[in-house]
This record gives structure tokens, sequence and C-alpha cells, in this order.
């Protein structure tokens, strides 16, 4: 079934509940090749779902609808398949586990992600330093246990390290601007463009705001209320929100202005 | 027969389970009396004064009930009638593996210890069943005047050393259990470790049983002087069957000022093991005495490793960690002793349970009155996997003295579907997920371990979070 015709991500009407309530109301979406999309969106709209849902989280039911990678479905993928198909999710709440250090568990993820040749010797080694480089991680950061007393920024740099160490072919990228000062969206969104633009990969970047989008350019934006998509666009579209707050977005939705 | 297809579909994913062909050179029939006590002492030729508190030891035994605490329940079910309380394999402790005989190297081999020894030990002691079958010590250290020897052989070469200390950290009348080991004890250690002298590489004890029913009941004795240090390491393992076996031993250490002795346990037992044991050393002046205690597997592990600090400024480390699966309970903990003045103590306990398994920290410590300015610091923490899982905490405290520092700190905690979802984002499957975690939350006690252990547990504990996930 996959072709090089194929997208990166398709999802079709995607209907998806927690416990019953239905949160997901019919998503469409698609990721070309190469391309970075950006869903902006409310608290409460449906983004975090939809990243979720396309990782595989297992406390949501899927209702109606289809996911494909490079044109394989997602739909029957435990997590970890998926991961090592090629789907990555960078947390909004990264979780910590005390105990495992930082250093351990990078080479243990490429090595089941990417297989164990990609884990070890120089070439991992020299992958790493230099993405510690990129993200201004000190080395120290390795012995320390993962996401264990790290600040907010620190949680964020180190999920964009393991995204260009894991090398995915999509990114979902979850609020990884939240909590970050300008520099730390800077730095991040340095990492994002090394690891996705001059590749065939692509990038899924989930924000209430436009500020990260100034870093890393989006191909398109989609904007999520009530669990649909909207309104979709090229880069103006953030902008226009921007300027012009979701109030106005959702009047102008409802009399039926196309964006376009 | 059947018994044993029965126990092997029970093994799961233990992996020393298997057993030798029994080869016995002697073997009692099983049950305690006076006449087995009496002679296990005659046949290792023994003092008098040995077989005197052997007897005492035994009708002290008799006499003291069952403990009241703990699982006792499982405590009733061991029938003392159906153990076989002494077992000779091998006619000699063979100062080669070429000595020992074919069947019970390559058990060895499989687990590993001849290799070992050629990597990373100053001195190895095999155990089987009753008594040691194979020996070794490096001859420089032996020429600096370490011994190392098993302790049937310490009694007969070092008698009035052996008269000096034997018993005199954990009496025969200390519990049931002593009393027993004491009674019909047979191979362990004995080590002296000269004043100044400082044993680089650990030496190392590992204890099988492969008979069935089987009793072991090894006593070990470490001194070491002043200003010495030795790092001891103990592993066992038994092979899986139907039925129980019983393993009792007693561990007594005597720190004199300024030494230091760590002491570390991987304990692997199989599941039809009663493992019930007293541990105990004495820190004198600024000495150091470290427990660093693993119990993986067992039945029923009763076991709470003690730290006497008699001589000022003396230091205990009590680090154990405990995994109960199914069917097991891992009642473990630390009991520390402030006798002397600036005495300091650090207690981490890390429990796990799963599979319906239950697990429990049960520490005392004590600052008498006398004692001016102690620290003691105690951190328990555990694990639990699933819903049929347990883990209780009974810490006491008994503090004499109004200068202590004291801390105490107590934390049960579940693995979280997020913790899970997280890693499994990063290619890692569910058991490998779990494995992390675990693993992880162990990293404190690990990181003690020499490497090779440390690898060793890692795999073991993977292992086990493979076991149940469908």
């Amino acid at each position: 079934m996959a072709s090089n015709e194929n997208p990166i991500l398709e999802v079709k009407g995607l209907k998806v509940g927690i416990e019953g309530t239905s949160i997901l109301k019919g998503i469409d979406l698609m990721i070309p090749k190469g391309e970075i999309h950006a869903i902006m969106g409310r608290n409460g709209s449906g983004k975090t779902t939809t990243a979720n849902v396309i990782m595989g989280h297992p406390a949501y039911e899927i209702e109606d609808g289809e996911m494909y990678l490079d044109g394989e479905s997602l739909q029957d993928m435990e997590p970890w398949e998926r991961s090592r198909e090629g789907v990555f999710l960078s947390f909004q709440y990264p979780q910590s586990i005390p105990g495992l250090q930082v250093g351990n568990f990078l080479r243990k993820s490429v090595s089941s992600v990417r297989g164990e040749e990609a884990a070890r010797g120089s070439e991992f080694r020299e992958k790493l330093t230099n993405a510690m480089e990129e993200l201004d991680i000190p080395k120290s950061f390795l012995s320390r246990y993962v996401n264990d007393g790290f600040s907010g920024g620190e949680k964020k740099r180190f999920e964009i390290l393991q995204l260009m160490l894991l090398q995915p072919r999509l990114a979902v990228l979850d609020e990884t601007d939240s909590g970050l000062d300008i520099d730390g969206i800077r730095t991040v969104s340095k990492g994002i463009n090394s690891a996705v633009r001059g590749t065939e990969n692509g990038a899924l970047i989930i924000t209430h705001y436009s500020r990260i989008l100034e870093h890393v350019n989006p191909d398109r934006v989609h904007i999520m209320i009530g669990g649909k998509i909207v309104a979709s666009g090229g880069p103006s579209l953030a902008i226009l929100l921007e300027d012009n707050g979701y109030d106005w977005l959702e009047e102008q939705v409802e009399s039926g202005v196309e964006f376009e | 027969m059947t018994g044993d297809i029965e126990a092997r579909e029970a093994v799961g994913d233990y992996k020393a389970g298997w057993h030798d062909p029994e080869n016995a050179t002697i073997r009692f029939d099983f049950g305690l009396s006076e006449k087995v006590v009496r002679d296990i002492s005659e046949l290792k030729n023994e003092p008098e004064w040995m077989t005197e508190i052997r007897v005492k030891a035994y009708r002290h035994f008799i006499e003291r009930p069952m403990p009241t605490w703990g699982n006792t329940e499982e405590l009733m079910e061991i029938d003392f009638e159906k153990v076989c309380y002494f077992l000779r394999s091998s006619d000699q402790t063979g100062n080669s593996w070429d000595d020992v005989p074919e069947d019970i190297r390559n058990t060895f081999d499989r687990l590993g210890i001849p290799e070992a020894e050629q990597k990373w030990l100053s001195g190895v002691t095999a155990q089987y069943e009753s008594e040691t079958v194979y020996h070794s010590i490096r001859e420089d250290l032996e020429k600096q005047g370490v011994i190392f020897l098993d302790m049937d052989s310490g009694l007969r070469e070092h008698e009035e050393i052996v008269k000096k200390y034997f018993g005199s950290v954990i009496p025969y009348s200390d519990n049931k259990f002593s009393a027993l080991n004491t009674a019909v004890w047979s191979g362990g250690s004995f080590i002296y470790v000269p004043k100044g002298v400082h044993v680089e590489m650990p030496v190392q004890a590992y204890f099988r049983i492969n008979a069935k029913n089987m009793g072991q009941f090894e006593r070990t004795l470490i001194i070491a002087d002043e200003g010495s240090s030795i790092h001891y390491v103990e592993g066992c393992t038994a092979p899986t069957y139907s039925t129980d076996s019983l393993h009792s031993a007693v561990v007594e250490l005597l720190a004199l000022p300024g030494a230091h002795i760590r002491y570390t346990t991987v304990q692997n037992w199989s599941n039809n093991v009663y493992n019930l044991v007293t541990k105990r050393g004495v820190a004198y002046e600024n000495a150091k005495i470290e427990w660093v205690d693993g119990n993986i597997g067992s039945k029923l592990t009763m076991k709470y490793p003690a730290v006497i600090l008699k001589g000022e400024g003396a230091h205990a480390e009590v680090i154990s960690v405990a995994y109960a699966g199914n069917g097991q309970h891992q009642d473990a903990g630390a009991k520390v002793h402030h006798m002397a003045s600036n005495t300091t103590s650090n207690i981490l306990s890390k429990s796990i349970s799963k599979d319906g398994g239950r697990g429990s920290y049960r520490g005392m410590a004590k600052i008498m009155p006398k004692a001016e300015n102690c620290r003691l610091n105690i951190v328990c923490d555990a694990l639990i996997l699933d819903e049929k899982s347990r883990q209780d905490t009974y810490p006491t405290m008994e503090v004499g003295n109004p200068t202590a520092h004291c801390e105490h700190e107590a934390s049960v905690s579940k693995v979280g579907d997020e913790q899970l979802f997280y890693l499994m984002s990063r290619g890692h499957t569910e058991a490998e997920a779990l494995g992390m975690i675990v693993n992880g939350f162990f990293e404190p006690f690990t990181r003690e371990l020499p490497m090779e252990y440390a690898v060793e547990l890692n795999k073991l504990m993977s292992l086990e979070m493979e076991g149940s996930i469908g």
C-alpha cells in the first residue's frame, strides 16, 4: 500500500471519545512530505487529544475514521509500534522516570526506534554531542534521571533532543512552546527546524500562540474549535488569528468565511 | 516425577531452577533430633565446646515458640521433620575447579562463578548443599595474612579466633532460627582481615541448594581488624521444586576500630525456599558496616540486617531492595542500635510487589540514652505494580537521647499509565517500559553493586516484568 505518493500523515473523518464523552468530531488532516503544519486552538478544543490519538494513547476510543502514516494504517498499532514506524510525540507534560539515566534512556530509545546499529559507537555519540550543543544542554544532563527534577524549559529541550536523535517521519509537538521564554522558543525551534527542514519528514505543531510559528515557519495552519478543524490556511492565518482573537474567528466561521 | 513437572511449569522465568542428579556421599534422614545435632558435630570432628553450644542451641530451638510476627501463617507451615539437615555431596573442598565433581562444576559454570572469579574477585567459596565444594583465595592476600575459609575449616584451623567470636554478635538465644542455625550449622564463610589490610577486590561466596526438601544452614563470621577493609559478596539460587526447602543462615560481622565491612547479597532463591536469616554486625569506634541486601527470590524471606554502633563515630548503612512476585512474601528491613555518641546511620529500603506478591518493610532504630549527637536517616519507598499486590511498613523508632537527629520518609506509589505511555512512545514495549521503571526504582541499590551484579539484576528484573503482560 505504501508508495512515494502517499502523504506522511493522513487523517480521515476521525471521531474520538474518552469515557463516553466525544472530543474529536470528525477531523481531516493531510501532511505531505517535508511539510510542517500547525494546529492552533483554545484549551479544550481537542488539540492534545489529536496528538495523543496519533501516538496511540490507550485511554481514547476511536469512534470512527482512519489514520495513515506513509499510507499504512496506524489504527491497530501499539504506541511502541507507531514509534518504530516513525511517529514521535513531544509531550506537553513529559513524565519523570526516577533512576533511569538520560544517557542510558536515549541510547535504548534510539536502539528501539532506529535499530541497534544506530545506537552504537562513535556515530551515535557524535550526533548526541551535536544535538546537545545545538540545544544548549550541558553534558552533565546525561547522568540525570529522565525528567526528574527538570525545570519546565529543561523538559521541553529534552523532548526536542529526543526528536533530533530519533529522527521520526512525523513529529507531533504538543505545546512545546508553553512555559518557554523567548530564548527557549528560539532554541527549541532551531531543533525542530533541523529535524524536519531539508528532509522528507513532516511535523505537526500544536500550539496556543503564534509565537513559535514565527520561528518554525509552517506550511499550513489549521484552527481547531470544539473538536473540529474549522479553518485552514497559509502562515498568515496564524497572524490573522493573533491579531483578532478566537472569538472573531469563530464569528467569521459561523458566517461562512473561507480562509483558503 | 509429577511434582517436578508441576514445579517446572511453575518456574516461569526463573533461570536457575534446574537440578543435578543427587550424588550424596552422606545424607542424613529427614528430621531433627539431638542425635542429628551431635552426629553433625561428630562427623566434623569438632571440639567439645562447639558440640555443647550446638546441643544447647537445639534445646533452645525446641522450647522457643515461632515468632508471632511476620508471616505467621507461612511460618506455621514449615515442617521441621521434613527437612534434610545434612547432606555432603563431595568428600573434599577443591582448590581447583577440576577437583569438583562434574555435575556440580557444571552447575557453578552455568551460574558463571568461575568466570567471575577470573575477572573480578579476590577469592571464592562455593557451597553446595551443606558444605563448601570449592575454595580459593588470591595468593597475595594470603601472604598479607588474610584468612578466607569455609567455616568448618575456619573452626579447624583457627579455633581460638572462632571460639572468641562465634555467637558473640548473635547468640543462639537471639531467636528461634538463630537457635536452629547454631544447632545444625554447616558451611558458610570465615574471614579475618589483619590490621590495616585493604582487600581491594571483593570476595564472593555462592550458595546453592540442589536436593529436594533440603535445609541449608551456613554460618558466616567476618572479622575486620583495626583499619582494615573488605567487601564480601554472596549470591544464592536453588532448583524449583513443588516442595519446600529451608535456608536459615546466621551472619556475624565485627568491624574493629576504623575498619570497613561491606556485605552485599543478591538473594535469588527459587520460590519454594523459606529464607529465614539473621544478620548482624558490630561496629566499633569509627568503623563502618554496610549491608547491601537484595531479595528477589524465595517463598518467604524474613531478614533484617542489623548494625550495633558500639564505638564513637561508627557508621551504618543498610541499602536494601525486595521484589515480591506471585506467591512471594518479602518481609525485610533493617535494624540499627546507636549505643555510642556521634554515631550515624542511613537506611534505604526499596520494595516492589507484583502479581499478588507482598512486600513488608520492618525496621527498628534505637538510640540509647547515653548516645549523644547521633544521626539517623530512614527512607522506605514501595512500588505496587497491580491491584492484587500489597506493601506494608512497620517502622519502629526509639529515641532515648534528645540530641539525636532523626529523619524518616516513607512513600508508596503505583506505576502510572502516563509513565508507561511516555516510554512506549519512545519505542519501548509495555514490558520494556515497566522494566525501565522498575530498574530505575532499584537504581539507588543497583549502583552500589559490582558492575557485573548490577547488569545481572537489571536483566533479572526486566525478565520478571515480561512475565505477566499479555
